[in-house]
């Protein structure tokens, strides 16, 4: 199976996933789905500095926000699929567990663990996310503005 | 030489680009002399010595040019995924890799400016093949002479003529490197 067949978006969501992912909470997920296969090194994981680029409101003109720490790493599985691992901070051992997760999404055991890893760190990141929406939205303040009445 | 644009960079980056850079700086100050290097292994037509100079010398800030006959979809591959260089014409490139024919013309290719002499390029220039004999080398780094078969000495000799201007040159044939810098005077026997 390639890049192609697996779709680049669905692939684009996991490797972000997975990048977000504490690297403690993938590191358990990962050694209960018991997904240790061999692999070969395409490149050894390393940690490097890249310029986090924006752009005013998405169109204006690009500014470098700052400097940020990513671990990357490439692999690839005996069957042939390659893995990318791409994460903030400089923990190989995360690195290294991101792709090996991004090469067998692509294999034949894609769905189970979707079910065993993918799927229970989604759903923690949204919970995460809603609690902070809550949270958020507890302190809002509403405001209205009186109409005057004035003619 | 593998067509796989995913495997053949250093295994052990720092240690094996250490050892590289320093056969390309030893082959720098010592013009004309044979230096082994090891570790890398790219797609046809490129030579290992040739790959391991790429792995060492460049990186996503040097725009390199890839001269006819270099310039394949597996090359390409290999050095988007090992380096990262942007791929350039001879006159913004910083590094140039071919054939001494392909490279050709050779005053095409930045040879710095009288403030910035460093702003030149280097052509790695891949060579059928490499011995110690042949054209007379003399100038800085060499104790009395030494001797390279070179493609021809016309052209090395007006580089030389225009130092501190100039180009540099490595030369690459299978896992072996020499070097040749401007200041190096050439003669014919």
């Amino acid at each position: 199976m390639n890049v192609t067949e697996v779709g680049t978006e669905a692939r684009q969501r996991w490797m972000g996933l997975l990048a977000r992912a504490p690297a403690a909470r993938l590191a358990e997920l990962l050694e209960v789905a018991g997904a240790a296969p061999v692999h070969e090194w395409l490149r050894m994981p390393e940690t490097g500095g890249v310029m986090v680029r924006g752009r005013a409101g998405g169109t204006g003109a690009p500014f470098n926000m700052g400097e940020m720490t990513v671990t990357r790493c490439a692999l690839r599985l005996e069957t042939g699929e390659v893995g990318h691992g791409y994460v903030q901070g400089r923990d190989k051992a995360h690195a290294e567990r991101a792709a090996l997760v991004d090469a067998l999404m692509q294999g034949p055991g894609a769905e189970a663990l979707r079910a065993a890893v993918i799927a229970p760190l989604a759903e923690a990141e949204a919970a995460s996310r809603r609690e902070r929406a809550a949270k958020a939205a507890a302190t809002k303040v509403e405001f209205f503005t009186m109409v005057r009445g004035e003619d | 030489m593998r067509d796989d644009a995913l495997s053949g960079g250093f295994t052990d980056a720092p240690v094996e680009a250490a050892r590289a850079f320093r056969a390309a700086l030893e082959a720098m100050a010592r013009p004309g002399s044979l230096h082994e290097v090891a570790g890398a292994e790219a797609p046809a037509p490129l030579s290992t010595a040739a790959a391991v100079l790429l792995l060492t010398l460049c990186d996503g800030e040097t725009p390199l040019y890839l001269a006819p006959g270099h310039d394949t979809q597996p090359v390409r591959d290999w050095i988007a995924f090992h380096v990262g260089a942007p791929l350039v014409g001879p006159g913004e490139a910083m590094f140039a890799l071919g054939q001494w024919d392909a490279l050709a013309p050779h005053d095409a290719y930045a040879i710095g400016t009288a403030e910035y002499p460093d702003r030149s390029v280097t052509l790695i220039v891949e060579m059928p093949e490499l011995r110690a004999e042949g054209v007379r080398l003399t100038g800085p780094g060499i104790e009395t002479e030494a001797h390279l078969a070179l493609p021809e000495t016309a052209a090395f000799q007006r580089n030389a003529a225009r130092f501190p201007l100039g180009w540099d040159c490595y030369f690459t044939c299978a896992d072996r490197l020499a070097a040749l810098p401007r200041t190096t005077r050439t003669e014919a026997l």
